[in-house]
């Protein structure tokens, strides 16, 4: 427990360092953001109109007194207005999240869906052909980068059946679930791929490890089946790798899969940051950089205490 | 040399060994410009040429000649991944040397920025210093190499702390041997496997993450050829000339491929109870 409060504690001082860092570097990307935001109409301003503007968004500040009025606003809720978009910076992140996340969970489905039965397949038929077969296509899959599979996919779909993913206007889940599925599935698809090998790879190598325990064998030894061995003894005690594993990949994903969503054409937080970032929009980067580093800290903390629940040694192992 | 017969006699050091050696080479003749055309150079008549004798994998939009452009686009992404690998190794080790043998407040300090960094997902944090710095490959090594340090930091802090609490480091001090002297013949020499490993797999790292910074066009600028502005480029082109993208993307795959074979074989290797198991 006072791991747990001690990492609680280590949170916001993360944060601040790194809402710090982003607050400095996205000030020094060079060109100013009203050129950026306005393009060529940036020549039509009066020096007086630019002053202005620059006072509006409170840009016209050293960078120390920019962020403590953001720090300031932070505490209240308020990430800033987004000039780029004219609306409250968390309501902007909030419009594209639910697609990140949805797409996050169902390439965490499809990478567990396959990953793990396979892992397991491969690990009770250690160093057979349909072992090295698994292993062969793990060891593909996670050097596959995510970018040439999603060409090989378009390239496959278009040139062998003339059809090509549902992109345009993207559709929310609750708005049209068949076509929001059809526009997810490809790039789920996708991002599971790598994320899938991984998966086999440590469940594998940690059935391997348990199935060699001593438990194991008495479990077979008092005549439990071969199944009931690999499901309910040896799987929940392989389990902790695996949860770790998936956690951090799916923190990861929360931060949006940037060049994926760029060849999906999938707003979701990836290209809103990406845009962000070639916009010069200030307040919009901070405040997505700092949604989704929060986020990645949850999911660890999530992956920690998922441990503690997997593992009953570890709280014991407290007192 | 016991370690290269070690890595011949693993079936995946073997094949990620060739795999990475045949990379080596295509990069030094790709940079020497050793190609079997010049990589910038436009044949105007034989555009969007399939593959053929004359050119092995066809020409681009430009009538420029794919294999030759694929061999200096190899060379440019192992210069970034080398130097960038090379000094976030160089800085993990020393900042995770020293956050391990000051501890107390230097552990604190060097450990928490650490986990300021780790905290941005990779991709995004090169993003933000290629934003700053401007695209080009100084700067893809340098972000590259940032977002690596941590990782190296914390593959270095953990066992050197174990190491410094073991007896022989006790001895050496007795013996009167300088702090410096224990770092580099101690505990540095001892963090050789797993760096050698960690080394091994952050380079197919960096070669992904480069591919994928010239994809978005934040890496090398044309007209010179990268991997990843390669298959970007090849996004329209996919139906009429599908070989500007099947070769760039399976060369970009079978490269991290190599690398993480030969990691995979090097943990194997260093790791001791493999070790008894080989021998």
């Amino acid at each position: 427990m006072t791991y747990l409060l001690r990492r609680l504690a280590v949170f916001p001082l993360v944060l601040i360092g790194v809402s710090i860092v982003v607050f400095v570097a996205i000030r020094m990307v060079p060109g100013d953001s009203i050129t950026a935001m306005l393009g060529t109409e940036a020549g039509l301003l009066t020096p007086q109109q630019r002053d202005a503007l620059a006072a509006y968004f409170g840009i016209d500040q050293p960078w120390f007194v920019q962020y403590g009025r953001w720090l300031l606003g932070l505490v209240q809720g308020n990430l800033g207005i987004s000039p780029t978009y004219g609306k409250p910076v968390l309501d902007v992140i909030l419009e594209r999240f639910p697609l990140t996340l949805e797409l996050a969970l169902l390439s965490m489905m499809i990478a567990l869906v396959v990953g793990m039965p396979a892992g397991v397949f491969a690990a009770t038929r250690n160093e057979r052909l349909s072992d090295l077969g698994v292993r062969i296509a793990a060891m593909i899959g996670q050097s596959t980068p995510n970018f040439v599979l999603a060409l090989l996919i378009i390239y496959t779909l278009s040139a062998g059946f003339g059809v090509l993913p549902a992109m345009g206007e993207f559709s929310p889940l609750w708005q049209d679930p068949l076509r929001n599925l059809g526009q997810l599935i490809l790039p789920a698809i996708t991002l599971g791929f790598a994320f899938a090998a991984s998966v086999t790879r440590i469940s594998r190598s940690a059935m391997l490890d348990v199935l060699s325990d001593d438990y194991v064998r008495t479990a077979r030894s008092k005549g439990a089946s071969a199944r009931s061995v690999i499901w309910r003894h040896a799987l929940p005690n392989a389990l902790i790798p695996v949860v770790t594993l998936s956690g951090i990949e799916f923190g990861y994903l929360l931060g949006g899969a940037v060049i994926v969503e760029q060849i999906y054409a999938l707003p979701g937080i990836g290209r809103l940051v990406l845009d962000a970032i070639l916009q010069r929009d200030y307040a919009l980067v901070q405040g997505c950089v700092l949604f989704i580093a929060f986020n990645f800290m949850i999911v660890n903390l999530l992956v920690d205490l998922a441990y503690v629940a997997l593992d009953p040694r570890i709280r014991l192992g407290e007192r | 040399m016991r370690t290269l017969r070690a890595i011949f006699a693993h079936t995946s050091g073997r094949i990620g060994g060739f795999i990475v050696g045949l990379y080596l080479l295509l990069a030094v003749l790709g940079l020497l410009g050793l190609t079997p055309h010049d990589p910038l150079m436009q044949y105007r008549i034989d555009r969007l040429h399939a593959p053929s004798g004359t050119y092995w994998m066809g020409t681009d939009l430009f009538g420029r000649d794919v294999a030759s452009r694929l061999m200096m686009g190899i060379g440019q992404s192992f210069i970034v991944a080398f130097f960038s690998v090379a000094f976030a190794a160089l800085a993990g080790t020393v900042l995770g040397l020293a956050a391990a043998w000051f501890g107390r407040r230097w552990d604190g300090i060097v450990m928490r920025i650490m986990d300021v960094l780790l905290a941005f997902p990779a991709i995004l944090l090169a993003l933000l210093i290629v934003a700053v710095a401007g695209p080009g490959t100084s700067t893809s090594i340098v972000a590259i190499a940032i977002v690596y340090t941590p990782i190296f930091t914390r593959v270095v802090r953990g066992p050197a702390l174990s190491l410094k609490a073991r007896e022989f480091v006790d001895a050496a001090r007795t013996f009167g041997s300088s702090s410096s002297y224990i770092l580099t013949r101690h505990l540095l020499l001892n963090l050789v496997a797993p760096l050698t490993v960690q080394v091994t797999l952050a380079l197919a790292w960096a070669l992904l993450t480069e591919a994928g910074l010239s994809f978005l066009g934040l890496g090398k600028q044309p007209p010179a050829a990268s991997l990843g502005l390669m298959l970007s480029d090849s996004r329209n082109l996919m139906e009429t000339a599908p070989w500007l993208m099947i070769f760039p993307g399976i060369a970009i795959m079978i490269s991290i491929l190599g690398f993480n074979l030969l990691g995979d074989a090097l943990r194997d290797i260093f790791d001791p109870k493999m070790r008894r198991a080989i021998a």
